[in-house]
This record gives C-alpha cells, sequence and structure tokens, in this order.
C-alpha cells in the first residue's frame, strides 16, 4: 500500500544555515498511528508545521518532499497547497484555551472549514457540526454551538477542537501534544477520544508526545527524534521488545511504566546525550561535502 | 453586567462630571482678568452706566449668588443670554453644533478609513519596506499637530493646486435652503449630491487635517495588535484550515485586535474634538470652536460657559459609545 503521507529527505533551517530539521524520512500509511517523539525543542512540532505549511516566518524548507495523498506540496502553488492542506489533513492543538476565537461562536469555528474552504451549504455544515459534537460526546450540541469559547471548560474546548479537525474527514490528522494542558483525568479522556475517533474514521494519526506510555497504548509506529535528526522510525512492538538506538534505549529507561506511577524518571545519560551529539555533528560534516 | 446597567453608571458619572466642569469654568472665568462690561462700553462710561449693565447681567451679586442663578436655569435648559449678541446661549451653541458635529463625524470617518487602511496593509506586509514606510509616514503625522496639517493643507490644495475650498462651510452662491443646520446629512438625504459636493469640498480640508494625527495612532495601534494577535494559536489553526493571508487577518485577528484600538480611539477623538477650536478658526468654519473664540475675545460670559458645557457634554457622550461598543464587540462582556 503506498503511503498516504510520505516525506522524505525533509531539511528546514532557521535563517539561511542553521539546520532545524536535518534529512527528515517519514511516512504513514491510511489508518496508522505514528508517534513522534524527542525531547523539547528536537523539532517534533516543526514536522508538523511544515506539512501544514504554517512553518514561522524564519524557517525555510530548504529541500525535500512532503508528498500527502499523492500531490507533492511543495511543488503546489500556495493556493492549491492551502486547499488540499484544508480538505486533506487537519491539526489538533496543543493549548485548547487559546487555539479557538474567542470573538466567534463554536458553530463557525467548526462549519468555517467547511463553508468558506470546501464550499459547503451552511445548513449542511451545521447539521455536521452538531453530529460531531455529538461524537465528541458533548452535551447539548445546540447550545455549544452558540457559545463563545470563555463559557466552557477546557476539557470542552479540546473537545470541540477535536470535532472540528475531523470535520472534513480528513484522512490525516496532526495531533501536537494535545493533552499537556489538561489536568490529568481530562488529559485520559481526551486521549481516549482521540484514539476512538481516529479507530472509527479510519484516519492516519501523528501523534506528537514526550510520553512513550501513550505511544504504546495508541501508535503503530514511533520515530524518534533528536535535534531534527531521526534517530528511529520503527513498528511500536519492535521499539519496545529492541530498541535500536542508545538514545532509544535511554529514553525508554527514562520513562516510567504506566502501571507503576511512582517509578521515578531518570534522566538520558550523559554520554549518551555525548554521543547522540556526535552523530548529528557527523551528519551535519557529511552534508557539508555533499 | 449588562449593557442597561452600564449604560446607566455612565450616565451618573456623565451629570457628576458635568457638575463639577460647571464649578470649574464658571468660577475661572470669572477670575481671569478682562472685563465684558468694559468691553461693551465706549472708553470714558460714567460709573453709572456700567453698574446699571452689571446689575442687568447679574455681575453685580458674588459670584457664588451668580453660580446658583446659573445653575437653577441651567438645570432647566436656560444657560442665560449672551453679554455680545443679546440671544440666548442655549440657542446659539445648538445652532453652531451641527456644523461641528458634521466636522468631527467627517474627520474620525477620515481618520478610521486611512488608519485602518495602512494598518492592514502594513499587516499583510510586515517585514518589507512597505511596512516600513507606513511606519515612517506614522512617526512624521505624529510630530506634526493638527492645526500645522491645516495650514500645509491650505498651501498644497487651497493655493498652489486650488482643488478644495480653504474657507467657509458652503459656498455662498450656493442655491439651496437648508431646512436643519445639519448641511450634509440633510444634502444626502434630500439627494442633492451638488450641494453635497460643494459641502464636502469645503469640508474636506479642515477634517483631513484634524484626521491625520488620528488617522496615524489608529494605524500604529491597530497595526500593533494585529501583529500580536497573528501570532496566537487560534490564527495559525485558521491557516492550516485553508484560509489565505487576506482571510486570516480579516477574519480571524481583525476583530480581536481592533478591541484595544478601540479605546484608545475613543480618547483620541475627543483631543480631536477639542483641535476643532482652532482648526475651525483657520477655516473659518461656522462652528463651536470658532464661536469659542469670538465668546472668549469679547469676554462673553455666559456664552464660554455654555459651550464649554455643550464640549463636556460631547466629552462624555463619546466616552460613553466606546464603551458601550467595546462592551458589545467583546463577547466576554456580554455575557459576563
Ligand atoms: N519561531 C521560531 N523561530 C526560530 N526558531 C524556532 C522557532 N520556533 C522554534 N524554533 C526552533 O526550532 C527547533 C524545534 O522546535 P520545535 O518547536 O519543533 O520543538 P519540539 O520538539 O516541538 O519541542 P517541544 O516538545 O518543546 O514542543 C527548536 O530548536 C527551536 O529553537
Ligand atoms: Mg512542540
Amino acid at each position: 500500500m503506498t503511503p498516504f503521507l510520505q516525506i522524505s529527505n525533509l531539511n528546514v533551517t532557521l535563517g539561511q544555515t542553521h539546520p532545524i530539521l536535518r534529512s527528515v524520512d517519514l511516512t504513514l500509511s491510511e489508518g496508522e498511528t505514528r508517534g513522534l517523539v524527542g525531547e523539547s525543542g528536537a523539532g517534533k512540532s516543526m514536522i508538523g508545521k511544515a506539512i501544514l505549511g504554517t512553518l514561522p516566518s524564519a524557517l525555510r524548507v530548504r529541500s525535500g518532499e512532503i508528498v500527502l495523498d499523492g500531490e507533492d506540496l511543495q511543488r503546489l502553488a500556495d493556493k492549491d497547497r492551502r486547499r488540499v492542506i484544508g480538505a486533506k489533513a487537519a491539526l489538533i492543538p496543543q493549548d485548547p484555551l487559546t487555539a479557538l476565537n474567542p470573538s466567534k461562536r463554536i458553530g463557525v469555528q467548526i462549519t468555517n472549514r467547511l463553508v468558506d474552504i470546501l464550499g459547503w451549504r451552511r445548513k449542511a455544515a451545521e447539521a455536521r457540526a452538531i453530529e460531531l459534537l455529538d461524537e465528541v460526546h458533548i452535551p447539548n450540541p445546540d447550545r455549544v454551538m452558540r457559545a463563545y469559547p470563555h463559557e466552557l471548560s477546557g476539557g470542552m474546548r479540546q473537545r470541540i477542537l477535536i470535532a472540528a479537525a475531523f470535520a472534513a474527514e480528513p484522512k490525516l490528522i496532526i495531533a501536537d501534544e494535545p493533552t499537556t494542558a489538561l489536568d490529568v483525568t481530562a488529559q485520559k479522556q481526551v486521549l481516549k477520544l482521540i484514539h476512538e475517533m481516529q479507530q472509527r474514521h479510519g484516519t492516519s494519526l501523528l501523534f506528537v508526545t514526550h510520553d512513550l506510555g501513550v505511544v504504546s497504548k495508541i501508535c503503530q509506529s514511533l520515530t524518534v527524534l533528536y535535534s531534527g535528526l531521526v534517530l528511529e522510525s520503527t513498528g511500536v512492538d519492535e521499539f519496545f521488545a529492541t530498541p535500536r538506538h542508545a538514545y532509544s534505549r535511554a529514553l525508554l529507561q527514562a520513562t516510567p511504566k504506566y502501571t507503576d506511577p511512582d517509578a521515578s524518571l531518570t534522566p538520558v545519560p550523559d554520554p549518551v546525550i555525548e554521543a547522540t551529539q556526535r552523530e548529528v555533528q557527523m551528519f551535519d560534516r557529511k552534508q557539508a561535502h555533499v | 453586567m449588562t449593557l442597561l446597567k452600564r449604560a446607566l453608571a455612565q450616565l451618573c458619572t456623565t451629570a457628576i462630571t458635568l457638575f463639577g466642569v460647571a464649578i470649574v469654568v464658571f468660577f475661572v472665568v470669572r477670575v481671569v482678568p478682562g472685563n465684558p462690561i468694559a468691553m461693551m462700553l465706549p472708553p470714558g462710561a460714567s460709573a453709572e452706566d456700567i453698574s446699571r449693565l452689571e446689575a442687568l447681567y447679574g455681575l453685580d451679586k458674588s459670584i457664588l449668588h451668580q453660580f446658583v442663578i446659573w445653575l437653577g436655569g441651567a438645570v432647566q435648559g436656560d444657560l442665560g443670554t449672551s453679554i455680545t449678541t443679546r440671544q440666548p446661549v442655549l440657542e446659539l451653541v445648538l445652532s453652531r453644533l451641527p456644523a461641528t458635529l458634521e466636522l468631527s463625524m467627517m474627520a474620525l470617518v477620515i481618520a478610521v478609513a486611512i488608519g485602518g487602511v495602512l494598518a492592514l496593509t502594513g499587516t499583510r506586509m510586515r517585514g518589507t519596506r512597505v511596512e516600513g514606510a507606513i511606519d515612517v509616514g506614522n512617526g512624521m503625522a505624529l510630530s506634526v499637530p493638527d492645526f500645522l496639517w491645516g495650514l500645509v493643507l491650505i498651501l498644497a490644495f487651497g493655493v498652489l493646486w486650488p482643488i478644495f475650498h480653504i474657507s467657509g462651510r458652503a459656498s455662498p452662491t450656493l442655491d439651496f435652503e437648508f431646512a436643519t443646520k445639519f448641511y450634509l446629512f440633510e444634502s444626502v438625504l434630500r439627494l442633492r449630491f451638488d450641494v453635497w459636493l460643494d459641502l464636502v469640498s469645503h469640508m474636506f480640508m479642515p477634517a483631513l487635517a484634524l484626521a491625520i494625527p488620528l488617522a496615524a495612532i489608529i494605524a500604529q495601534l491597530l497595526k500593533q495588535s494585529l501583529k500580536e494577535t497573528m501570532h496566537l494559536d487560534y490564527v495559525t489553526l485558521a491557516r492550516t484550515k485553508g484560509y489565505g493571508e487576506n482571510s486570516v487577518i480579516l477574519r480571524e485577528a481583525l476583530p480581536n485586535a481592533i478591541l484595544p484600538t478601540l479605546t484608545l480611539v475613543g480618547v483620541q477623538f475627543t483631543f480631536l474634538i477639542g483641535g476643532t477650536v482652532i482648526i475651525e478658526r483657520l477655516f473659518s468654519y461656522e462652528g463651536l470652536g470658532n464661536m469659542a473664540i469670538d465668546a472668549v475675545i469679547n469676554r462673553d460670559l455666559p456664552l464660554i460657559q455654555g459651550i464649554v458645557i455643550l464640549f463636556a457634554l460631547i466629552f462624555t457622550a463619546v466616552n460613553l459609545v466606546v464603551d458601550l461598543s467595546y462592551a458589545a464587540l467583546n463577547p466576554r462582556l456580554r455575557h459576563g
């Protein structure tokens, strides 16, 4: 089966030369959930932003391909690219408190993609939105449609953002640490909800997280990123049985088993970090010679 | 708080403010040197004549007594009689009010239009030379006060390239009987666009002079606020939905970015109205401000008081409107 999302050799730099993503390869088949893990600043969010075309203005895609459902995004004109992304992909953002527009009603924020970008009738889009709110277990969907974000709790808002992400039946959803801004109980519920929705709709999911415990629960595959370099890309079962990279092994040891919440978090030991940094430097030197 | 409650609270504040203004003005104009009676009589008038006139205008009583009399009239809508024209002050100021209101509104519309377009353009072209040019233009506009802009405009469009009228409110040759003092509104309502054009070509330069500094403030503030909003998560989310730069600015960022600007525009608009005093003089525009200068020159105490009270009333009304529209535009306040 051809992958639905295929990123190959993606290089993103800050300014002219400073590498942020280093020749990243990443694939996602239809219906697959891939975890994207790595320490803070590794570039996980930038992969998502590169796919969705929302990289910060200081960052540039230098080379590489992002093929989404057969379309090479880098080759499309801006307008076409936006349309393809809007129709086929969606983002579940990290912070539900800042991801909804405070001056717009919830209903509009779910239906606007359908109406403005995909040309649906307003009535049909509203019916679809109510259906989706129902699906993410929001009580009184009709009332919530007319509410403003500040009237709703953080957990509610994250459900709404999930509903909005699924509105156009996208084939790819990128979830960038969708639970870190929530309290522990809401975290579990939202995670379950995303998993449920993804299964029901058969969507591919790129799940950005720090939490290997979560990866073991909902992902089939995962990619480990360090300083913009992919260290390991493998199936979840293989990874947890026999992690290949030393950094992965250290990461796995650093993660407390979710069955044992009291287990202490051991940081990745310095020698492993240093070895990994050398690997990154070697990669850069090799690149410079090409 | 509901809108109604806010409005009522504002009304109380307004009453107190006006009372305070009345006290201050009343005493200040009587303390500053210059006697209205002396200005009315030829030099060498007899003491008898002077005291007769003083008694006529109530100026022989103590200041406090005068104030009580004036206040008693004012609450019933009687602001006294003008010393120079012998007409009721209320009638005089009301006959000039429409001209000043039309001028101020025109200036506000121009300022919002220019400032808004510049802010949106600057946001759209952020980081480019266009934005730099807008910033430089704003700086220039702000470093020159409105009456100097008035002189510059007179020189440019009245003298060197005379396309606008430089004095008055309408051409004396205008063949039109106005039923109200709101000339501009009336010309539109009666569909006399030839008259409207004549009025606008008189009003345009003074309005533009008043508008330039405010336009610069709006451009600067709204652009800043828009640029900050453009980095927020909900704007990024809208981009992933497929919206282009223009829609993102207009639909997602603008409705939120406009709120902080609105409050400041309210304050600045009151300054603009204050600016009409000099600008109306400069362009011989028959409004309240022009009348105020005459009143001061003639020491026409009742008229000065009436004009100041009216200005204070306008200022508080502007603040009220700003406050209410802020609440109406901000969903957090509408329901809270
Ligand atoms: N606006 C920006 N301008 C310049 N550099 C940036 C910008 N945003 C991020 N970066 C850089 O890009 C790199 C990758 O950041 P990214 O946000 O993708 O990390 P992350 O893996 O998502 O981390 P976290 O787990 O903290 O979210 C970081 O080194 C960061 O300094
Ligand atoms: Mg991130």
